[in-house]
C-alpha cells in the first residue's frame, strides 16, 4: 500500500529569523566589547544603534518573506554579520585614530551599508525572475567592459595603493571593477548557455582531454587578453585574477571539459610570468610576496603579519590590540585586524562564514533548474570565493598581493553595493530554486527552456 | 551541470584551507619570530604598556617612568641626566634600550625577566597593574658626583670600587649625555639627537670605563709585574734590580728608555720598592724578560685580564697580546706594546691588592625590587680569584704606599689617610700627548675604596701631562668623597 502525501518544501523563514537574531546580537556583543575595553563604558547611543540595526535587517527579512519566500535563509545573517562585524572593527579603527563618530569612516560605511541594503532590496523587489536578465547578456559585456576600462579614463582613474581600480567623481571615490564582477557573471552565463553546446561536444581527444577546435577558442582569448590588460595597465593582479578565474570557472561548469581548466590555468600562468619579466610593479610585488622583511621595499605586507602574529591563537581581545599600525586596516588589511584582535580563532571562524556563503551559492546553483540560473549563481558564488581567497591569500602570502577589498568587511562603498546586489540575485535564484513548481512564475519566455534543461541533464 | 559545479565546490573548499593553512602558520608557527623582530612596534609598545622599574642610587631614582598622555603612556625620564648616563644607558622608543642597565637589566626592568614569573602571576591573580622591577645600585652619589666634576671637561673615564665586595661606587666615563635626549617621544628631536651623538667626535655614547677602544695601561702595568716578581719567590720588595738609564733590548735597535733619561739608582742599581716609587721603566722591562712573558699573561690573567664580565652590562675583556718575544716583552713589563686595558680592570687590581690578593666580581646592583619596594633579589659578593698571596699584596701596598708618600704620585696624599697608588703614563702613538693614568686605594691598611682614573691625551695638560699630575688629583677627590661619607 502506499499513501500518496503531498511534500510541501518548507520556507525556513524562521530560521531565518532566529540566525538574523543571533547575527545582530553578536554584532551588538561585539560593539559593546570594543567600547568597554576603549573607554571602560557602555556605547552611549546602544539601544538606539541596535534597533536601527534590528530594523535593517528586519525590513529586509520582511522583504523576503514577502517577495521571495523560499530564498536560501542563511544567507541574509551571513552577510548581515559580515557587515556588521566589519563596522564593529571600522569604529574599532575610528577610535584608535583619534577619529570622532562624525567625522569617522564607520558613519560613511554604516550609510553605505543602509543604501547597499536598499538598493539590494530593489533589485529583490524589481527582478521577479532572474531569467529576465538573459535578456541583458550583450548589454551587460558593454557594461562590464566599460566599467573595467573607465578607471584608465584621464581625470576620472585614480591610483589608489598603487592600483588604477578607482574613479573620483567630485568627492566620491569608487571602485567599478565591484559592478563589473556582476556585470561579467551575468554575460559569461548568459553567453555560455548559448554556446555551450559547440564548446562542450567538438573536439578531438588529447591525452585523455578533449582539446577544444581552434575556432572555439576565440572566447576565452578574449577574456584572457582583457585580464591581462587589467594587470598591465591597471597594475592589478586581484581583478585581473578574478576576472579570468570567473570566467575560466564558468566555462567549466557549462562544458564540463577539464581541458578548459588546463588551457585557462597555462595562458594565466603564461600571462602572469610574461607580466613578471616585462613590467617592474609586478616585479616589485612578487619581491614583496616573497621576503616581505627585505629592507628598501614597502613594509606594508609586514605590518600586516606583525599584527596577525600579535593576536596568536586567542587574540588580543575586540580594541585591546593594535590594528591601527597597519597600514590600510580598515580596507585591504582588514583581515589581520581581525586575526590581530579576535585571533586565529576567530579568523577562522570568518572564514568559515565565507564558506558557508559560497557554498550556499553553490547548493543554489544545483537546486536551480535552468541552465542560465545555475551558471550564474556558481559564477557568483566563486566570485566571492576567488576575491577572498586574492585578498586572504594576498596579506597571508599565499599569493602575491593585490587590491581587493574583503566582501562586505572592508571599508568602502562600492564593494558594499556590488556585493549585496550579488547576493540580492543569488536571493532570488535560491528563491526560484527552492520553490515549488506549481509556484512557480511564468518563465520569462514561452519556449519553457526550464523544462528543457532539465530533461537535458538527466 | 550540476558535476562540474560539485567539483568547483570542492576547489572552493580548497581555496580556503589554503588559507586556513596560511594564517595559522603565520599566527601560531611563526608568531614568536615575527613578535621578536626588533621593527615590530607592537612588541616595542607592549613593553611601554607597564611602568618601567625604577634605577635607584641612595633611595634617589636616576631612571623613572613617568605617566603621560600620549599613546606610549610612560615617559622614561632621567633626573640627573648627564652623570648616571654610563650607568643607566638609556631607553628610547625609536632605537631600543642599550648603553648601560637600562640595555644589560631590560627584563628585569621591563618586568619581562623569568625571574619574575611568580610575581607575574600573583600580580594577575590579585588584579595589581603588573610593573618591572627596581634596581638599587651600588654607587656611591658622593663619589660619583666627585669623580663626575674632578673630570671635568677633560675626556676619560673613571672607575670606583668597594675593594671588600667588588661594589661599584662611582662610573663615570667622560664626554657624557643627556639620556632623556633619546627617551623622548617626538622621534623626530629623538632622530637628531641620535644622529648628532653618533658624530660627535668625541662619542659620547661609548662607556670608556668598561668599553670603547680600550686604554694601554702604561705604568699602572707595573703593578702586575711587580706582583708576578713576588709571587715567582725569585725577588723581594728590597731585591735589588738593574736600572740603567736606559735598557739595552734584544734583537731591536729600539731600546727602552727612562722617561727622564736617568738611571734610576746608584750605580744602575735599584730595589724593587724604589723602582715603582719612581716608576723605572729599565728595572720593570728587565724584571719583564727575566719573568717571561707567560709569567706575566698568566699574573695578569689572575687579576682578570681577559674574563668577560657582566655588571651586568658586558665588559670588553683586558688583553695581554698571546705572542711576545723578548723585546714585546719588556715593552708589555711597563704597560706598552699591545698590552690594553679598561679603567675597570686597572681598578680591580688595586681592589685585590688592598684586599688581601682577593679580586672581587664588579657589580653595580645591589638589589633588585618589586614595585611596591620588596626586595626580590640580594646576591651576596662573590670572589673571583686569588690574584696574589696576602704576603704579596701586604708587599705591594707597602711598595705602593712609597709612591703617594714620596714618589710619582704625591698629587693623591689624603692627610690624615694612608693612601696606596701608582701612576701610570701611557704613550699611544708618536705625537699624541699620553694618557694619564693613576689608580689608588685608601686606606692603605683597611681599604675602603680602590679607584681608577685615566684622562684622554693628558687632558688639560697635554704633552706635559704624567699621571701623578692629571690624574691623581681625580683619584684623591674620590677616594676623599668615600671615605667622608
Amino acid at each position: 500500500m502506499t499513501t500518496v502525501s503531498t511534500y510541501r518544501p518548507r520556507t525556513r523563514r524562521n530560521v531565518e529569523l532566529a540566525l538574523l537574531l543571533l547575527a545582530v546580537a553578536i554584532v551588538v556583543l561585539a560593539y559593546v566589547n570594543v567600547e568597554l575595553s576603549v573607554s571602560g563604558d557602555f556605547p552611549p547611543g546602544l539601544v538606539g544603534q541596535t534597533i536601527g540595526l534590528l530594523a535593517i535587517s528586519l525590513a529586509f527579512h520582511g522583504l523576503l518573506r514577502w517577495r521571495a519566500s523560499y530564498a536560501d535563509p542563511l544567507l541574509l545573517p551571513i552577510v548581515t554579520l559580515l557587515n556588521g562585524l566589519g563596522l564593529v572593527m571600522i569604529h574599532r579603527l575610528d577610535i584608535a585614530k583619534g577619529r570622532g563618530i562624525s567625522d569617522g569612516l564607520a558613519l560613511k560605511q554604516l550609510t553605505w551599508s543602509a543604501l547597499a541594503v536598499a538598493i539590494a532590496a530593489v533589485v529583490l523587489f524589481l527582478l521577479r525572475d532572474h531569467r529576465i536578465l538573459r535578456r541583458y547578456t550583450f548589454i551587460s559585456a558593454v557594461v562590464a567592459f566599460v566599467l573595467l576600462v573607465v578607471p584608465l579614463v584621464p581625470g576620472i582613474g585614480r591610483s589608489v595603493n598603487g592600483s588604477r581600480i578607482w574613479i573620483g567623481l567630485g568627492p566620491f571615490t569608487f571602485q567599478p571593477g565591484e559592478i563589473a564582477k556582476i556585470a561579467l557573471a551575468v554575460f559569461f552565463a548568459g553567453y555560455l548557455v548559448q554556446t555551450r553546446d559547440a564548446l562542450s561536444l567538438a573536439g578531438r581527444k588529447v591525452l585523455g582531454m578533449t582539446l577544444p577546435r581552434g575556432r572555439d577558442l576565440g572566447p576565452i582569448l578574449v577574456a584572457w587578453v582583457l585580464s591581462l590588460l587589467v594587470l598591465v595597465f591597471e597594475k592589478d593582479l586581484g581583478s585581473s585574477l578574478l576576472l579570468f578565474g570567473l570566467f575560466v570557472s564558468m566555462l567549466y561548469v557549462a562544458t564540463e571539459r577539464i581541458s578548459w581548466i588546463a588551457i585557462g590555468l597555462t595562458l594565466f600562468c603564461g600571462g602572469a610570468y610574461l607580466a613578471f619579466l616585462l613590467f617592474g610593479h609586478v616585479q616589485s610585488r612578487v619581491h614583496l610576496w616573497l621576503d616581505p622583511f627585505a629592507p628598501g621595499q614597502s613594509d606594508q605586507l609586514a605590518k600586516g603579519l606583525m599584527g596577525m602574529a600579535a593576536g596568536g591563537l586567542l587574540g588580543t581581545g575586540l580594541g585591546r590590540g593594535r590594528p591601527d599600525l597597519t597600514y590600510f586596516a580598515e580596507s585591504d588589511f582588514i583581515v589581520p585586524s581581525f586575526g590581530e584582535e579576535l585571533g586565529l580563532v576567530g579568523l577562522f571562524a570568518l572564514l568559515v562564514l565565507y564558506v558557508l556563503l559560497v557554498e550556499r551559492g553553490m547548493r543554489t546553483a544545483l537546486g536551480v533548474r535552468d541552465g542560465f540560473g545555475k551558471l550564474l549563481a556558481s559564477g557568483l558564488a566563486f566570485a566571492v570565493a576567488l576575491q577572498c581567497f586574492v585578498v586572504v591569500g594576498g596579506v597571508t602570502r599565499v599569493i602575491p598581493l593585490t587590491g581587493l577589498t574583503m566582501p562586505f568587511l572592508s571599508y568602502g562603498g562600492s564593494s558594499l553595493l556590488a556585493n549585496w546586489s550579488l547576493v540580492a540575485l543569488l536571493l532570488r535564484i535560491s528563491d526560484h530554486a527552492r520553490r515549488p513548481v506549481d509556484e512557480q512564475p511564468a518563465g520569462p519566455s514561452s519556449t519553457g527552456q526550464a523544462h528543457t534543461e532539465v530533461v537535458v541533464l538527466r | 551541470m550540476n558535476a562540474p559545479i560539485r567539483r568547483l565546490s570542492a576547489v572552493v573548499a580548497l581555496l580556503f584551507c589554503a588559507l586556513l593553512v596560511s594564517s595559522t602558520t603565520i599566527q601560531v608557527v611563526q608568531a614568536k619570530s615575527l613578535q621578536d623582530r626588533p621593527d615590530n612596534r607592537r612588541t616595542l609598545l607592549d613593553s611601554y604598556a607597564r611602568e618601567r622599574g625604577q634605577i635607584l642610587v641612595g633611595g634617589t631614582p636616576v631612571a623613572k617612568s613617568v605617566p603621560t598622555k600620549d599613546e606610549l603612556k610612560w615617559l622614561r625620564t632621567y633626573p640627573q641626566g648627564e652623570l648616571y648616563s654610563h650607568v643607566t644607558g638609556y631607553y628610547s622608543f625609536t632605537y631600543g634600550a642599550g648603553g648601560g642597565l637600562e640595555g644589560a637589566d631590560n627584563d628585569l626592568l621591563s618586568g619581562s625577566s623569568d625571574t619574575l614569573f611568580y610575581r607575574r602571576v600573583s600580580d594577575i591573580l590579585t588584579g595589581k597593574t603588573p610593573s618591572g622591577a627596581s634596581l638599587e645600585l651600588t654607587i656611591n652619589p658622593a663619589a660619583q658626583k666627585a669623580a663626575d666634576q674632578a673630570l671635568g671637561d677633560q675626556r676619560g673615564a673613571v672607575v670606583a670600587l668597594d675593594p671588600k665586595t667588588g661594589d661599584i661606587l662611582a662610573l663615570v666615563s667622560h664626554p657624557a649625555y643627556d639620556p632623556s635626549l633619546l627617551s623622548g617621544h617626538d622621534t623626530k628631536k629623538v632622530q637628531s639627537a641620535w644622529t648628532r651623538l653618533n658624530a660627535d667626535k668625541g662619542r659620547p655614547l661609548i662607556d670608556r670605563a668598561i668599553g670603547g677602544d680600550l686604554y694601554p695601561p702604561g705604568s699602572t702595568f707595573k703593578l702586575v709585574t711587580a706582583a708576578a716578581a713576588l709571587e715567582s719567590g725569585k725577588f723581594t720588595e728590597e731585591s735589588q734590580v738593574p736600572g740603567p738609564a736606559t735598557l739595552d733590548l734584544p734583537q731591536t735597535t729600539v731600546n727602552l728608555p727612562n722617561d727622564d733619561h736617568l738611571p734610576c739608582g746608584p750605580g744602575n742599581k735599584t730595589s724593587l720598592t724604589h723602582a715603582l716609587q719612581v716608576s723605572c721603566n729599565t728595572a720593570f722591562g728587565w724584571l719583564g724578560m727575566r719573568l717571561g712573558a707567560d709569567a706575566l699573561r698568566s699574573q695578569a690573567a689572575k687579576f682578570g685580564v681577559g674574563d668577560k664580565l657582566e655588571i651586568p652590562m658586558s665588559v670588553t675583556p683586558s688583553r695581554v697580546p698571546a705572542e711576545l718575544n723578548e723585546p714585546q716583552t719588556a715593552q708589555a713589563a711597563i704597560g706598552q706594546y699591545d698590552v690594553r686595558m679598561t679603567p675597570l680592570q686597572v681598578a680591580m687590581i688595586s681592589a685585590a691588592i688592598a684586599n688581601n690578593g682577593v679580586v672581587m666580581q664588579p657589580r653595580l646592583v645591589k638589589r633588585v625590587l618589586s614595585s611596591d619596594l620588596e626586595v626580590i633579589n640580594q646576591p651576596d659578593p662573590v670572589e673571583l680569584s686569588q690574584a696574589v698571596s696576602p704576603d704579596t699584596s701586604a708587599a705591594l701596598t707597602r711598595m705602593m704606599e712609597t709612591v703617594v708618600t714620596s714618589g710619582t704620585g704625591t698629587a693623591a696624599q689624603i692627610p690624615g689617610v694612608d693612601v696606596a697608588g701608582k701612576t701610570g703614563t701611557a704613550q699611544h702613538g708618536k705625537g699624541l700627548a699620553p694618557h694619564a693614568w693613576f689608580t689608588a686605594f685608601a686606606p692603605a691598611q683597611d681599604a675602603k675604596v680602590a679607584v681608577a682614573v685615566v684622562v684622554e691625551d693628558g687632558g688639560r695638560l697635554g704633552n706635559e701631562a704624567f699621571g701623578g699630575k692629571v690624574a691623581a688629583p681625580i683619584a684623591k677627590s674620590v677616594m676623599q668623597a668615600v671615605l667622608g661619607s
